[in-house]
Parts: structure tokens; C-alpha cells; sequence
């Protein structure tokens, strides 16, 4: 879910190596992300909607990726796809690193890029 | 009581009002400072800006001490976000949350968000009720997406003297019943006219909704 730089990018690649993705974003623009290779499903629609994640076939994934912007539509949509089509496993980006924690304590797999970024920069700045 | 309330629009401001005329203390958390103004103009010093699903904004709205946290924002994700993290973070005793899509009710449910949202259902309806006294939102019918709401006709309202074919309805809508000025109940056919101060009870679809209050309360000009 979210097809943009990131989204995009991670669908891409994992299509690539051979796994079926389907991408879901509620901007028909977004899929434009997407190389001409993508041979994975584009399904348009809000992604934390349960019957938009219904027709993208969460129900039979095995693992779903919230990457859209917003934060609260991430958490929202990975707890969609765990608690109302049994996802085994949901992946959402959460940039409020308070928030991911509660999220981590709820049951999602969070990636935190505030402080994934922190720790590059630190790299950058003042190793080597 | 304490009780904190995010999104100061038409339902968390109403709420505002009403718990405010309760003798409750209130505290509202809303994003646009332009609307934060406004409720501070008309309810006194309750509102602050911020975004409530924020642990710090929460923490500054004295999460810690408060009784119910209503999240009252239009997006359920949000709304959503300001329950789990209020119960994560401060243990509130109470979180009520305002379900935009009805579809999502099963998704607070599912993460025990569950007990309190026919409470604001009932909150929903009363404000809307005071907003507008010519529509109210009587009950879904279950397990459909239909709801059932009553409709005052007001004296001057173009479809006084209409018969109910040539309404134009909106689809998926069906009148259900007609109450007469005087009490007399009528189930309405299609030559049934409409008369001012009648009652109809109407079966619609919420996002029709608008357009059959539009259509029955609009006044001739």
C-alpha cells in the first residue's frame, strides 16, 4: 500500500525477484511510479479500507507493507490487514518514532525512518 | 469529569458545548488554528492546537488526568490513532470514537475499541439533531448499509403540495411513512402529497442523505 518513491521502488524490486506483489494507492497517478516490467496487480482505492484491501487479496498474502505518508493511515491499514483479513505479517512506515513504538508494542512490524535517518546521518557526520 | 476531545469540527465542538453545559471540564484539540479561535471565541479558553494523535500534544492537553478522550476528528485513521495511542500511553479510562465509515466499525472492534461507539452514535445524532432540526438520523438498520432518518417538512419548502412520484428522489431512498400535521400516519403511495409540517420517515443511504434533506427541507425563494 502507497505507490510512491518507496512503495514503488520496494514493489518493483520484489517483482522483480520473482515474488507476486500487488500495489494498492488511492492516486491512479501513483502507479506511474511503477517501471513498465511491474507485472504485479494495481489496485486503486484508499488502502486502510478493508474492502479495498479485500480486492487486492490480503487475505491470501503473506505479508502486507503499509508505505503510504501518512502515519495514522499506515497503522490503520496494517491492523486492517492483520485483525480483519488475518495478514500473518504487516510492515508499517511510521515516522513519529513515539507513535512506532506504540505500534511495535500493538503487534506491527514498524520501520522508522526518523530514526533510521538519524543513525546515517551520525555515520555521515562524524565516522571515517 | 475531565474530557478531552480531538477534532473540533461540527461533532467534537457540538460535543464541546453540550459537556461544557454539563459542568464538565473540556479540552479541545484541533489542528487548524483558525478553528481553534473560533471555538475559543464562542466556548471560552478550551481549545489547543496541535495534532491529537501526537503523544506530546496529548501530553499537554493532560491526557494523564483525563476521563474519556473522544476522538471526533472525519478520519477514522485518525481518530483510530488518537484511541490507541491515549490507551498506550495514559491508560485513559475511556475512549469514544467517531466512526466516519460505517464500514469501519469492525476494525475498532477487532482492536477492542468496541463499547463506546453507539455512545457517540447517540452524541452524533443529538448535535445533528440541534444543528439541523429538520433532519435526524434515527438508526442504521443492521447489517445494511441503509438508515432510517425523520424529516421535518418546513412550511415553505419547495415539495409542499408534491405527489411522491414527481420527487425525484435520491436513489436507493424510499419514503416509509408520512405523519400528518395532527398525528394521523399515512404510508405514503405514489400520489400522496406532501404537506408542511409532516414528519416522513425515509429510508436512505448515507451518502444520499444530504441530497434528500436538500430535497425535502429546501425553501421556495
Amino acid at each position: 500500500m502507497g505507490c510512491g518513491r518507496l512503495g514503488s521502488t520496494i514493489a518493483a524490486e520484489f517483482d522483480a525477484e520473482g515474488h507476486e506483489v500487488t500495489v494498492i494507492d488511492h492516486d491512479s497517478a501513483a502507479f506511474n511510479w511503477l517501471p513498465d516490467t511491474f507485472r504485479g496487480g494495481k489496485v486503486l482505492g484508499p488502502g486502510e479500507d478493508a474492502a479495498v484491501q479485500a480486492r487486492a487479496g490480503v487475505r491470501q498474502a503473506d505479508i502486507f507493507l503499509a508505505l503510504a505518508n501518512g502515519d495514522n493511515r499506515n497503522a490503520m491499514a496494517a491492523q486492517v490487514a492483520l485483525h480483519i483479513h488475518g495478514a500473518r505479517r504487516a510492515v508499517a512506515r511510521i515516522f513519529d518514532p513515539e507513535r512506532a513504538e506504540i505500534y511495535r508494542e500493538l503487534g506491527i512490524r514498524v520501520v522508522n525512518p526518523t530514526t533510521a535517518l538519524e543513525t546515517l546521518v551520525r555515520e555521515a557526520a562524524f565516522e571515517g | 469529569m475531565y474530557i478531552i476531545i480531538v477534532g473540533g469540527g461540527k461533532v467534537g465542538r457540538g460535543a464541546a458545548r453540550d459537556l461544557l453545559d454539563a459542568g464538565h471540564e473540556v479540552c479541545v484539540i484541533e489542528r487548524e488554528p483558525q478553528t481553534a479561535w473560533e471555538i475559543n471565541d464562542e466556548l471560552g479558553e478550551v481549545a489547543l492546537v496541535g495534532d491529537g494523535t501526537e503523544v506530546r500534544v496529548q501530553r499537554a492537553a493532560g491526557m494523564n488526568r483525563a476521563d474519556v478522550v473522544v476522538a471526533a476528528t472525519g478520519r477514522d485513521q485518525a481518530n483510530l490513532a488518537v484511541c490507541q495511542v491515549a490507551q498506550q500511553r495514559f491508560e485513559t479510562a475511556r475512549v469514544i470514537a467517531r466512526i466516519n465509515d460505517p464500514r469501519n466499525e469492525a476494525v475498532f472492534r477487532a482492536v477492542g475499541i468496541s463499547a463506546t461507539i453507539s455512545a457517540t452514535r447517540a452524541i452524533l445524532s443529538s448535535i445533528e439533531h440541534e444543528v439541523d432540526a429538520n433532519m435526524l438520523r434515527l438508526m442504521e438498520l443492521r447489517s445494511t448499509e441503509f438508515e432510517l432518518v425523520e424529516v421535518v417538512i418546513p412550511a415553505g419548502a419547495r415539495v409542499i403540495g408534491q405527489p411522491v412520484r414527481y420527487l425525484g428522489l435520491p436513489p436507493r431512498t424510499v419514503l416509509t411513512l408520512i405523519l400528518r400535521p395532527g398525528g394521523r400516519p399515512e404510508v405514503p403511495g405514489p400520489d400522496s402529497l406532501l404537506e408542511a409540517e409532516a414528519v416522513v420517515l425515509a429510508v436512505t443511504e448515507p451518502a444520499q442523505e444530504e441530497r434528500l434533506r436538500r430535497l425535502l427541507t429546501g425553501v421556495e425563494r
